[in-house]
């Protein structure tokens, strides 16, 4: 899983049909101090998740498995919304690769 | 997904029998922010929502393309599973 930030939300009327009534967001993967990595993705969201808010999501076909048994066509997905994290020590260790 | 723009079409006569009437469209990500820009590769696509030219679609890779419609066992990493309208961004 990964942190991100939505963005923004995606409308499209002509879609699959599995996607009725699912939320297309657009999500911006953060690093741990709150900057911006990579390019934004369009996410599909089961947790009511809202813009603005910090999420984490998955990537990939466990995408769809909070839609289960309705195979939503999906490869990044939405599953929680963040409170707060914190980072407690991440610095890199004598003698290791990091 | 990503979102990206049908720029052309993929015609194949030789192709495994389980892509046989399904149509194949060229398509390229656009950045979000701007989906005037296109960025990164090409995509070669299954597109089962009706596309054309010229549309802002929603492209689902890997495994999951799997999961678009008639698309079950089928030798595909990318299938256009929408046609997006609007996107409204809000940073």
């Amino acid at each position: 899983m990964q942190i991100a930030r939505v963005i923004g939300d995606v409308v499209a009327s002509r879609k699959e049909p599995a996607f009725e009534g699912v939320a297309l967001l657009l999500i911006q993967p953060l690093l741990p101090d709150g900057t911006d990595t990579g390019r934004p993705l369009v996410a599909v969201d089961s947790v009511g998740a809202g813009v603005g808010e910090r999420v984490f999501f998955v990537r990939g076909k466990e995408a769809s498995f909070p839609f289960h048994p309705v195979e939503v066509p999906a490869d990044a997905g939405i599953v929680g919304i963040i409170d707060h994290w914190s980072v407690v020590d991440d610095a890199p260790r004598e003698g290791s690769a990091g | 997904m990503v979102l990206a723009r049908i720029v052309g079409t993929v015609v194949a006569t030789r192709k495994d029998p389980r892509l046989v009437s399904n149509k194949l469209l060229l398509a390229r990500p656009v950045d979000p922010r701007d989906r005037s820009r296109l960025e990164g590769g090409y995509l070669v696509a299954v597109d089962t929502v009706d596309a054309g030219v010229g549309e802002t679609v929603l492209i689902v890779s890997g495994s999951s393309a799997r999961m678009a419609s008639g698309m079950k066992d089928c030798p595909v990493d990318a299938a256009i599973v929408g046609i997006v309208d609007t996107v409204d961004l809000n940073e």
